[in-house]
């Protein structure tokens, strides 16, 4: 054993897996960010992989990757351009070389550089051998034939220990990168309870690649980074999907309402569902449904039964629930609809993130038909945007439309976790006098209010048909209708009242403002900061709350010569600006799937700005 | 404060008490009267029927503005979609009594996957199916029960495809209780109702129903004094299937198939008359007797098809979270919160 190796400090790192979809990189990918957390650095990570389960083996389409970013500072996005590929073959190098930064490490898995994984890479010479990754610092390691030794005299099938390659490379990045191998153990045992060889096998290939960094020459410098200053708490590493499922959890146990969930599996947004599905404890109903149409209509029931109800989708499931949307306007029923919006129009890409479907959530429907719409800006905004939603849907009797996406959804960070009672606490009322009832009464908010079936000498009729104002009854009335469509909308705008103001990261007025939503939140921050530590003067704000929008949205953007607005679509905040204040802006739209890079919207930003500092 | 404790006369209701305040809407002569009335008379028969524990969930059609006239608590909501919301009600509360009104259209057409399914997972739901043939609220239509050949407005040349027999659909989807019924037959439809009431677990009534404008006279046959007797075979449970003005006409099982038999001195006799059994856990008699409508030589069964006890998805539901609380205690937010690998920045 080489003693004494270098050991550098630093203060970020960028690291990206990648390899087969059977390579198990998600989870290498996810035990690393775990280990990570836990050792106190920031971190975001952006998971990517491809649609196809088991796409076709060595092919460039089939890699998958999991990139992270950790750093001891505070960071707010995956990071733009990795530092350390680990690569399980030549797909994965064919896929990724091109996004590396100058000089990136790239630890690769020789054993896979065979004649037939090159030609499925589409490489004509090895380029390991043909000097085409001249210019990265590239460090050859027979990870298969070194798993396999090392799992020598176990019971697995070869097929079995060539599956535990992933966690050799595992343990050799936690040697490089100086982590504890105790919490990914932990989670093996707890994994593989059943199966003692598979927690023995993979254990030994773990510490395997852990020793052999220590051991070969290979490796002269292994690196230190130091637990981030975050503030004082406890923490967990969440991922934007776990925390709209534990957001609800919170929003049922503070109302005091059991939670129904009727969904339909649909990327990204099943697990979701399948969270919240474990939590049958909290008495939570999950209902798998037939199709998306059925995820709504049956909470749409619930809700009408006195449930807390929700349903959770992506696009081409939004677009489904439609018309229950509206009937759930019309019947004045509260109900949170979750989009984690994915690439579209159709099918489009299913595992990519994108912001496209902020006009359909506004606008998508027949009729005048209002709702809130929300959008979580981290993944663990998640959380808390979950229960602001509930919240709204049951003061205002509306449903609400919450926002995510995939890049949310899957991606994590750490998260200070808060303590149940300094949750807000979700009053719901429930109307059981019978003296001077009727279904379309008006409170203070113009809601109305919420009976639940059962209740003796309330039973009343709703439905999807214009009602009129006050009795509920049917009404095909002229003026009726206008009064009721005009009520509907302004109950919905009265919202505005109830929400925070927009906050301005920065100066309140000047040259440029960066206005976003949703998940560009990080990369939008980390794009201001730098440019402010390049010397330009640029504000950010960013919307959490699409309709309505915070009561001082316009005179924040009036305040400033230039709106820049960054989306992951052709512009649909941008319109929803122009058309709501009149004001101009510059559109920014990248629609490639993936989330912005910092360098991107610093890019913009000093292109706006010029000289002007 | 000393409590008060009220002695509650339990009031018996009547069918008026079922009768909400709004003006029913439906054409004059309509079968929907009929049904209306029915369930109204019936309501106070079911045992232990309390008028604000029960739900009418409906979609859209003449038929599923049933819930406005019915003084309980009632959701008129979207095409196709009353057997999905009720689904949603039932799971969330069990304790309530869910209604759904539908008609062919509405269920078998838009609404055909929510009924399958709600069919599958046995859901306590009491679904009634205004059967009409025809599209009644957009005036005149075919409707996926029109038969072969029918000449409406979007098929002027006669309609190509085929049907489905609604009974046969709800059995093949494992409906646990199968009935057929006819709107003009008070006593009957009564007491399918009654049935239907009674059963835990979904309950599918086929009412065959009389659209005055669009389809008029579509089950004549089964309503005529002069032909009804000769048309109308009424399953009896562990009784033979016997029908005919002069109670003459059998079915029996001849090669797998049911066929019209005699019965009499040189004929058939009562034995060997196939004996309804709607508990059979097999539905491929049921199935068999729902398709003789297709058969113009055979009679229209009318009855319970199918009755069979299988616990229901609501039920399961509940039974699983009270498991699962044993199991894990009540559950602790504070707890799943800071729960997984957690760490401490001080």
């Amino acid at each position: 054993m080489i003693k004494d190796k270098e050991v550098q400090s630093l203060t970020e790192v960028t690291v990206r897996f990648a390899g087969d979809s059977g390579d198990g990189m998600q989870l290498t990918g996810s035990q690393f960010s775990e280990t990570t957390a836990a050792v106190g650095n920031d971190l975001s990570t952006l998971p990517d992989y491809p649609a196809e389960i088991r796409a076709p083996i060595g092919t460039v389409y089939g890699v998958s990757g999991f990139q992270l970013h950790f750093s001891s500072e505070d960071i707010h996005t995956p990071g733009d351009r990795p530092d350390v590929l680990v690569a399980m073959n030549p797909a994965a190098i064919k896929k990724n070389v091109s996004e590396l930064k100058p000089g990136a490490m790239i630890i690769v898995n020789t054993d896979s550089f065979d004649k037939k994984n090159l030609q499925l890479a589409k490489y004509e010479t090895n380029p390991l051998e043909d000097n085409s990754l001249k210019g990265f610092e590239v460090f050859p390691v027979p990870i298969a034939q070194l798993t396999s030794k090392a799992l020598e005299g176990t019971s697995l099938s070869p097929k079995d220990v060539s599956r535990c390659k992933n966690f050799f490379a595992l343990g050799l990045m936690y040697w490089l990168y100086d982590r504890p191998l105790e919490p990914t153990i932990n989670w093996i045992k707890a994994k593989f309870k059943a199966k003692p060889e598979f927690i023995e096998a993979n254990e030994k290939a773990l510490r395997a690649g852990y020793n052999y960094g220590d051991s070969t020459e290979l490796f002269s410098t292994r690196y230190h980074i130091e637990p981030a200053k975050l503030p004082a708490g406890t923490y967990r590493s969440i991922s934007g999907n776990e925390a709209t499922a534990l957001g609800f959890l919170a929003a049922s146990v503070k109302s005091g309402l059991p939670l129904y969930l009727g969904s339909y599996p649909i990327t990204p947004a099943s697990e979701i569902l399948q969270y919240l599905s474990n939590y049958k404890q909290f008495g939570v109903k999950t209902f798998q449904a037939e199709d998306e149409i059925a995820g709504i209509t049956s909470a749409i029931g619930a809700s009408y039964a006195g449930n807390l109800a929700i349903t959770t989708t992506s696009g081409p499931g939004l677009a489904l629930k439609t018309e229950a949307i509206g009937l759930a306007v019309m019947t004045e029923l509260p109900l949170v609809i979750v989009d984690v919006q994915r690439g579209g129009p159709s099918t489009g890409l299913p595992t990519k993130t994108e912001q496209a479907d902020l006009l359909q959530a506004v606008y998508g429907r027949n009729g005048e038909s209002p709702v809130a719409v929300l959008a979580a800006s981290t993944p663990s905004d998640c959380f808390y945007m979950a229960i602001e939603a509930t919240r709204i849907a049951i003061k205002y009797m509306t449903p609400v439309i919450l926002l995510t996406d995939g890049y949310l959804a899957n991606g994590s960070e750490p998260w200070r976790i808060p303590h149940v009672k300094d949750l807000p606490s979700i009053p719901v009322k429930f109307r059981t006098e019978k003296e001077g009832f009727a279904p379309y009464l008006r409170d203070e908010n113009l809601s109305r209010p919420w009976v639940k079936p059962g209740t003796p000498g309330l039973e009343h009729r709703i439905g999807g048909l214009e009602k009129a104002n006050i009795t509920g009854n049917v009404n095909y009335d002229p003026d009726n209708h206008h009064n009721m469509v005009t009520l509907r909308a302004q109950k919905i705008k009265n919202i505005e009242n109830d929400i925070p103001d927009l906050e301005i990261d920065g100066d309140h007025q000047g040259e440029l403002l960066v206005v976003g939503w949703g998940g560009t939140y990080g990369a939008i921050k980390e794009a201001v900061i730098k440019a402010r530590n390049a010397g330009y003067k640029v504000s950010q704000a960013h919307f959490k709350y699409l309709n309505p929008f915070p009561k001082n949205s316009e005179k924040v953007l009036k305040n400033f010569k230039n709106v820049l607005v960054p989306e992951i679509n052709l512009g649909q905040l941008s319109k929803l600006l122009r058309s709501e204040f009149l004001v101009p802006v510059i559109q920014f739209n990248l629609v490639r799937g993936l989330p912005f890079r910092v360098s991107d919207i610093e890019g913009k930003i000093k292109e706006i700005l010029g000289g002007k500092k | 404060m000393a409590e008060k404790v009220m002695e509650v006369q339990e009031v018996k209701l009547t069918a008026k008490d079922f009768a909400s305040d709004q003006d029913v809407r439906w054409c004059p002569g309509c079968g929907d009267y009929s049904i209306l009335a029915q369930v109204q008379r019936t309501f106070p028969e079911i045992a232990g029927i309390k008028k604000e524990k029960v739900v009418w969930i409906s979609g859209i059609g003449c038929s599923s503005r049933f819930p406005y006239y019915m003084n309980t608590y009632g959701f008129h909501s979207i095409h196709g979609r009353a057997p999905a919301i009720a689904t949603g009600t039932k799971v969330a509360r069990p304790d309530l009594s869910v209604w759904v009104a539908t008609g062919d259209g509405d269920l078998l057409s838009i609404g055909g996957n929510h009924f399958i399914h709600a069919c599958r997972k046995n859901i306590d739901l009491k679904v009634l199916l205004f059967n009409n043939r025809i599209y009644g609220l957009t005036k005149g239509q075919y409707s996926p029960t029109s038969e072969q050949g029918k000449k409406t407005k979007t098929t002027p040349f006669g309609s190509v495809d085929y049907p489905f027999n609604p009974v046969s659909l709800a059995l093949g989807s494992e409906a646990t209780f199968v009935a057929r019924t006819l709107d003009g037959d008070a006593k009957h439809l009564q007491s399918m109702i009654k049935r239907a009431a009674e059963h835990k677990g979904l309950a599918f009534i086929e009412i065959y129903q009389n659209c005055v404008i669009f389809n008029d006279g579509a089950f004549e046959k089964l309503t005529n004094k002069k032909t009804r007797d000769d048309n109308v075979l009424y399953l009896e449970h562990g009784k033979p299937m016997i029908f005919g003005a002069n109670k003459d006409k059998g079915i029996m099982l001849v090669d797998r198939k049911p066929v019209v038999v005699e019965i009499g001195e040189g004929k058939h006799k009562i034995e060997d008359i196939l004996v309804h059994d709607e508990n059979d856990e097999s539905f491929m008699i049921a199935t068999m007797l729902a398709h003789m409508t297709e058969d113009p030589s055979m009679p229209t069964p009318l009855g319970v098809f199918r009755k069979i006890n299988k616990p229901t998805y609501d039920e399961g539901v509940e039974a699983q979270i009270e498991n699962v609380k044993k199991i894990k205690g009540e559950g602790d937010l504070e707890k799943v919160l800071f729960s997984g690998n957690t760490w401490e920045v001080n």
